[in-house]
């Protein structure tokens, strides 16, 4: 049950059942959609991009715990920042979370993204964590190209 | 329903019926006694694929270690034997499904394959722009997709018969839909995502009034229901091996003689030919015109085997052992606060597939899955199903001859820690 419980800690939980920054701003500039076909998720993440700076990220859509909390986390974690340190932020962030950049990233002391270290344990369920970081990155970039991740 | 299906389908318990074991069943599936996350294996995923017994991993390990050769190719002992066994299933499988001659049995990878075949041959050939396909709002995407791909190119329509809030098809409806455009009724036998049967007994005859030919999707009624071919009288009947306790990538597709002997070939190749010359090619007679190349030898014998255990233990009795699970698990299921049975047709197959409060499938599948239980989460191939109902995805347990109440008894506790830890 251990692991269990580092995956469904209490904050995500609650980020599940009210999800923060969530509906399509009247403000935003960008968007994209992200999908995940494997367990029918799918979301929208809207950006106000001004002056190099993501002013505003808000999402709006469905799917389990890990990919609501996970979109609800990050666009408190974004909101506010230049638009590199976001790019850094998404860099980190999929780095700790797949292993890659030789494992040197970890979520330690990235503040409230901690809660989704228990993700790891569970392979199958990284997608889901990082779904909606690839459609804040797609939106960014302008690419107006479903994301789709497997 | 009528009373001639319900005999075939034998969900009722009658006393002929031979008594069945399932926990000593259980001992023949090697896999079933192995651990997962450090708990025994509880596996509810049956309608996926199913577990294989000893019998059919041991068929296979003799044809590779003792009879192993092509078929229909060499004149060596060795070839002739094998040759022998590979035609031997196709008897076995004729008289598993009472086809009423072995030529009608053609060996596919599965019952997707089957579905091409018949879309690619049959569909391509005597289907015109304007005719109409009917398949059901509860199809498997193999049993849509091909059918789309059709329309797109040959301008044929596709119509979709509606399903109620149980899941259930609805005949009258479903007739309505038939007119003298109608060429094509393609159709599941047994639902994957929701579970329910389908009367095609019924469905085959008013088709046949306006001239049109069936196809059955068999994949999950095979393995549940005793299926008499020429009883239903229809026309295709496509299934998997692997659901059947078979080995993957061998399945059947039934056709009626009359029509195999009409449709072009599907592929080209060795084995479906008598004659090649560069100008003119005589093709073989049935079913060899439609296994071009050299086909899944040692699938085909694991098949054979599969279907002999599966004989042997008595469908009828596997059949009352399942319903009489289904209905506790039904019962147990329907105690828990929030959850909700999707599917809930009057004649049902062993598929339990349901959601529960706010938490999504995937996430219940996930702490199933530490208990040890594996369960289907998602759309189960049947995004229509998934509309239909308004959910993005479900839960599903789906039974098998092995599974008992315990098999049942882990899933409700493994819901209780999904309660536990989503509050
Ligand atoms: C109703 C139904 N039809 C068709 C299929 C496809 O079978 P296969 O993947 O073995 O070709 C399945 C398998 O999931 C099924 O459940």
């Amino acid at each position: 049950m251990s692991e269990l419980r580092d995956l469904y800690q209490e904050v995500i939980l609650d980020h599940y059942r009210r999800p923060r920054n969530f509906g399509k701003s009247p403000l935003s500039n960008r968007q994209a959609n992200g999908h995940n076909p494997l367990c029918g998720d799918k979301l929208t993440v809207y950006l106000l991009v001004e002056d190099g700076r993501v002013e505003e990220v808000t999402f709006e859509g469905a799917g389990c715990a890990i990919s609501v909390a996970s979109a609800s986390l990050m666009t408190e974690m974004l909101k506010g920042l230049s638009v590199a340190d976001a790019r850094a932020l998404f860099e980190r962030f999929q780095g700790a979370m797949t292993g890659a950049n030789d494992g040197v990233d970890s979520l330690e002391d990235l503040d409230k993204l901690t809660v989704l270290s228990g993700v790891k344990e569970f392979p199958v369920r990284v997608k889901c964590a990082t779904l909606a970081w690839h459609t804040f990155k797609s939106a960014l970039d302008e690419s107006h190209e479903t994301v789709v991740t497997e | 329903m009528n009373e001639s299906v319900h005999a075939v389908q034998t969900a009722p318990a009658k006393p002929a019926i031979e008594p069945f074991d399932a926990a000593r069943a259980r001992g023949d599936f090697p896999i079933l006694s192995r651990r997962v996350h450090g708990r025994p294996l509880v596996f509810l995923d049956s309608a996926a694929s199913a577990q294989k017994p000893g019998a059919v991993i041991d068929a296979v390990r003799h044809c590779y270690e003792a009879e192993y050769a092509n078929v229909h190719r060499g004149i060596y002992w060795l070839s002739e034997r094998a040759t022998e066994a590979f035609e031997g299933v196709r008897k076995t499988v004729a008289q598993f499904i009472n086809a009423a001659e072995e030529r009608e049995i053609v060996f596919v990878r599965g019952t997707t394959e089957a579905i091409n075949l018949v879309a690619h041959s049959f569909g391509r050939y005597s289907l015109e722009a304007g005719d109409e396909i009917v398949i059901s709002a509860m199809e498997h995407h193999s049993n849509i997709v091909p059918w789309q791909i059709l329309r797109d190119e040959m301008g044929v329509k596709l119509i979709i018969a509606p399903i109620d809030d149980d899941g259930e098809l609805m005949m009258e409806a479903f007739a309505k839909l038939l007119g003298p455009r109608t060429k094509l009724v393609a159709i599941t036998h047994v639902s994957n995502a929701l579970g329910s049967i389908v009367d095609v007994r019924e469905i085959v005859r008013l088709a046949h009034e306006v001239g049109a030919r069936v196809l059955i999707d068999g994949a999950q009624a095979v393995p549940h229901l005793g299926v008499d071919v020429q009883e239903l009288d229809c026309d295709f009947y496509a299934f998997s091996g692997h659901k059947l306790y078979g080995p993957n990538a061998i399945g059947v597709l039934y056709a009626k003689a009359e029509l195999l002997e009409t449709m072009p070939p599907y592929q080209g190749g060795g084995d479906m030919i008598l004659s090649v010359t560069f100008d003119k090619t005589e093709y073989n007679a049935i079913p060899y015109k439609f296994e071009a190349g050299t086909p899944n030898i040692a699938g085909t014998i694991g098949l054979g085997a599969a279907i002999d255990y599966v004989s042997a233990l008595g469908l009828p009795g596997i059949a009352a052992h399942e319903q009489d699970l289904l209905h506790y698990a039904t019962a147990r299921l329907k105690e828990i606060d929030g959850l909700r049975l999707i599917g809930t047709a009057r004649d049902k197959a062993s598929v339990l597939s349901f959601t529960l409060a706010d938490v999504h499938a995937h996430d219940i599948g996930t702490v199933l899955d530490r208990e040890g239980i594996a369960v289907r989460t998602g759309h189960h191939c049947a995004l229509p199903v998934m509309d239909r109902f308004g959910v993005p995805a479900t839960v599903r347990a789906s039974l098998g001859l092995y599974n008992t109440r315990d098999d049942v008894d882990a899933l409700i506790d493994g819901l209780g820690k999904v309660r536990e830890i989503f509050g």
